[in-house]
């Protein structure tokens, strides 16, 4: 049955599907109510809700939730994200799995509490400090919001490692059906995890080695990881690109506007199509290339100034002209906007005769 | 009768050989003469003598007993810098069964971890703290600690600690005492036999009120470190005794009960039923397949806060869900909300609404007149405006577009229930548009609104919207 449903409380109605365990949060601005819809249902299924006394013990309960071999989440905005990054980088060393949702606002500092895409960066890059790496998945809508916890969950498992929900406020805040199945996900086997058992005494969970050849060796396996995992979990979505001469490229909430400027420029005689990643990290960077092939543009449209287009330039690798257009402080790129710079751009290069 | 035993042998719950060592693994990583050594024998034989090795989680610090996983045969997890409170509340709640000891130096508990251990105390984990206070940084080579006695010298404090520029050594036991929660706190000295024997007391029964899960226990342990005070372990021993004990008394502060615990939390159901899948869904009638006619609609919704915007919206968006349409709600939120326009956007659609966000919508309904002039030059050619008066302003027009005056804060005013002019504007809009029926609007109120009177008011409020726009359709003769 579908029902309407907030997004932020999307992903806790995910996240209980997700045979999630325990959530450590702390309240902020657009992603309070991931925190509240936590406090409410999780009790009730036997599931540990905690509002910790700061984001930095959130993430560190989240890691010793996750030690126990708990499928354990929290969630913030950028300012508690920041605040978060020294412990997402021990649980990326200590190999420990757990979700966090990232619910973007504007920033830098205290910014402003509407949406925006500013923490690609933090969030796709690192962050933390040291050699690793954050799964990372951009729901576009309500569904997703659900459907892609639940996938975090998945990969924070198979990999053993964070897995970031990047969002903003306005998938965060809005409303749409919600559509969930009585099929409830189960954590695998933690051999590796520290339950106070005889059968796991021997468990250690750490991120320090301190002999630089034990550290390289560990610092290797990570990456061997990350390279498997670059390799088959990349995800993407397809829009009008089949015939593309112009490719828009956008994640989340600017998706689904560019998928009205797509229709709103077919109509103005552009063929233009939309490439939407799905994984921000791994990035769908084959699946680019191809879907650009044929495009004599690429233009790329975030709620920031310009940081996704790094890693579309870098995919792309010099094979067609990539364009950028962002807005930021809150405001969000409009179809007929969006529309309007992209025939201006095509409009100053004399090649195309549009 | 001696009050103590002298105990030779090694206690099974340190390995037999340090494997995790990378070299002399025959021995510890620590000083002789340091506290640790002692610390550790005192808590092994605990967990030992009680059985609780197999139940065991130590958590181990940054600081020298970051290693602390050389040596205890327990499960092991190691915690970012002043983070072990955090981590043990966590892994005690996720394995309550478990015995979590919590090993912190001064640095660790009482510098940059003084916000995770407060709070963990206050709420009273049922987890056990040993906290080690040597006065001084020890693993990165002597630099301040919070607890560094006034005038003692570090690498950070060349002239000695002066408390107009670093303040007063911190007193965690006493502070940890001043909160309600934990059952027991104690502070010992590792200085001579008598008052290590003290310590072995108090760290076992930190450990049994953890085993009887009666509540937050914490012993600060006072302890030598002869290789950064420069000193031979009996000096440093004598330090302690001589130095420290007179700053940081050696004293019970806390051994009581834990404070009378209140409710017992909600009722336990399973996932199926919370989510309201499978056989717990609620009785709500399956959408009907989306009509012929016109069903794409977006609306923007503006207004006050307080006017019930951002409700009418949902109610919009759930009307159309049960009708079998694609929907989506927006909201302006933040303290936009709070302290003047609120306003929200609203699709329906036979197809998957693209975005959410509503550059120009087909119907604006402007509860106020600050909404009205700054929306409704948005508003498509052909579309509808409900504006909440019964005219426009003198001085406004709006070009191609269907403007409807319902005075609707006015009518709700007359049924006597001035917060149903929302839904005096829903009325509106149902007659005005064809596209939401009047009788899928009662239902969904009805499931939402639970007070039958609220429902009524709501349903005349309706009808009063519905009835004001059919006898403004009519000509004035």
């Amino acid at each position: 049955m579908r029902q309407l449903c907030k997004g932020n409380v999307a992903v806790i109605k995910g996240a209980v599907l997700a045979g999630c365990r325990a959530f450590y949060g702390y309240p902020i601005t657009p992603a309070s109510e991931i925190a509240e819809a936590a406090a409410q249902f999780l009790p009730q299924v036997g599931s540990t809700f905690l509002q910790a006394e700061s984001e930095v013990a959130a993430i560190n309960m989240a890691y010793g939730a996750a030690s126990a071999g708990l499928r354990v989440m929290t969630a913030s905005s950028g300012p508690g994200l920041s605040l978060m990054q020294e412990g997402i980088s021990y649980l990326a060393g200590a190999e420990l799995p757990c979700v966090i949702v990232d619910v973007v606002r504007g920033g830098p500092g205290l910014g402003d509490i509407a949406p925006e895409q500013s923490d690609y960066f933090a969030m796709v890059k690192g962050g933390g400090h040291g050699n690793y790496r954050n799964f990372v998945v951009a729901p576009a809508s309500v569904q997703e919001m659900a459907d892609l916890t639940m996938l975090a969950f998945e990969l924070a498992d198979r990999y053993r490692n964070p897995a970031i929900v990047l969002t903003d406020g306005f998938i965060g805040q809005m409303m749409e059906p919600l559509e969930l199945h009585p099929h409830i996900l189960h954590a695998p086997e933690k051999p590796w995890a520290v339950r106070g058992s005889r059968e796991t005494r021997g468990n250690l969970i750490t991120s320090i080695q301190l002999e630089p050849d034990v550290l390289e060796a560990h610092v290797r396996k990570l990456e061997a990881k990350y390279k498997q995992a670059a390799e088959v979990e990349a995800r993407h979505e397809l829009y009008r690109a089949d015939d593309a001469e112009v490719l828009l490229v956008g994640y989340g909430i600017t998706s689904r506007v560019l998928r009205a400027a797509v229709d709103l420029a077919r109509k103005r005689g552009v063929r233009a199509g939309l490439f939407r990643p799905i994984t921000l990290w791994p990035f769908p960077s084959q699946a680019l290339a191809q879907a650009a092939l044929y495009s004599q543009m690429v233009f790329v449209v975030e709620m920031s100034t310009g940081q996704m287009v790094e890693d579309v330039k870098l995919a792309l690798d010099g094979s067609v002209d990539v364009e950028f257009f962002g807005r930021v402080g809150g405001n969000v790129p409009l179809a007929e906007e969006i529309c309007d710079q992209l025939m201006t751009r095509m409009a100053m290069n004399v090649d195309w005769g549009v | 009768m001696s009050d103590y035993q002298v105990v030779q042998s090694k206690s099974p719950v340190f390995y037999n050989r340090y494997e995790r060592k990378s070299e002399l693994q025959h021995q510890t990583h620590y000083c002789s003469g340091c506290g640790h050594g002692i610390a550790h024998k005192l808590v092994a034989e605990a967990l030992s003598d009680m059985g609780l090795q197999d139940r065991t989680i130590f958590v181990s610090p940054v600081g020298c007993s970051v290693f602390a996983y050389y040596y205890f045969d327990v499960g092991n997890v190691q915690a970012a810098h002043g983070r072990t409170p955090a981590v043990a509340t966590a892994l005690k709640r996720a394995r309550p069964e478990s015995i979590v000891i919590a090993y912190q130096g001064d640095g660790d508990l009482a510098a940059i971890g003084t916000a995770e251990i407060l709070h963990a105390a206050n709420r009273g984990e049922k987890f056990t703290v040993f906290f080690v206070n040597n006065a001084i940084y020890g693993m990165t080579g002597g630099q301040m600690a919070p607890t560094t006695l006034v005038g003692q010298t570090s690498t950070t404090t060349p002239w000695g600690r002066r408390p107009s520029n670093e303040g007063f050594p911190l007193h965690m036991a006493e502070l940890i005492a001043t909160l309600e929660a934990p059952v027991y706190v104690e502070r010992v000295a590792l200085c001579d036999n008598k008052n290590i024997m003290r310590a072995r007391k108090a760290v076992r029964k930190a450990i049994e009120l953890q085993r009887d899960g009666v509540g937050f226990s914490f012993v600060e342990i006072l302890s030598p470190c002869p290789t950064i005070w420069k000193m031979t372990p009996n000096e440093a021993r004598q330090w302690v005794a001589d130095k420290m004990v007179p700053v940081f008394p050696v004293s019970v502060f806390r051994d009581r009960k834990p404070p009378a615990i209140e409710n017992g939390g909600p009722r336990q159901i399973s996932v199926i039923e919370l989510l309201g899948l499978g056989e717990f869904s609620p009785a709500v009638e399956e959408p009907v397949a989306p009509r012929s006619g016109r069903r794409n609609l977006t609306i923007k919704i503006a207004g006050f806060g307080g006017q019930g915007v951002l409700l009418l919206g949902q109610v919009l968006a759930e009307i159309g869900l049960r009708e079998g349409l694609e929907v989506s709600w927006l909201p302006s939120y933040g303290p936009e909300m709070r302290s003047g326009s609120a306003h929200c956007h609203v699709c329906l659609s036979t197809e998957p609404v693209g975005s959410p966000l509503v550059e120009h919508p087909d119907v604006l309904m402007a509860m106020n007149e600050i909404s009205l002039r700054k929306f409704a030059p948005q508003v498509v050619s052909g579309g509808v405006v409900i504006y909440n008066r019964d005219a426009l302003p003198a001085d406004f027009a709006v070009r191609q577009v269907r403007v409807s005056c319902v005075p609707a804060s006015e009518l709700a005013d007359q049924l006597g229930a001035a917060k149903a002019a929302n839904m005096v504007m829903l009325g509106a809009l149902i007659e005005l548009t064809h596209v939401l029926p009047r009788e899928q609007a009662l239902a969904v109120l009805e499931t939402t609104l639970h007070d039958g009177a609220l429902l009524e008011i709501d349903r005349r409020a309706i009808d009063a919207g519905i009835d004001f726009v059919r006898k403004a359709a009519v000509p004035a003769a």
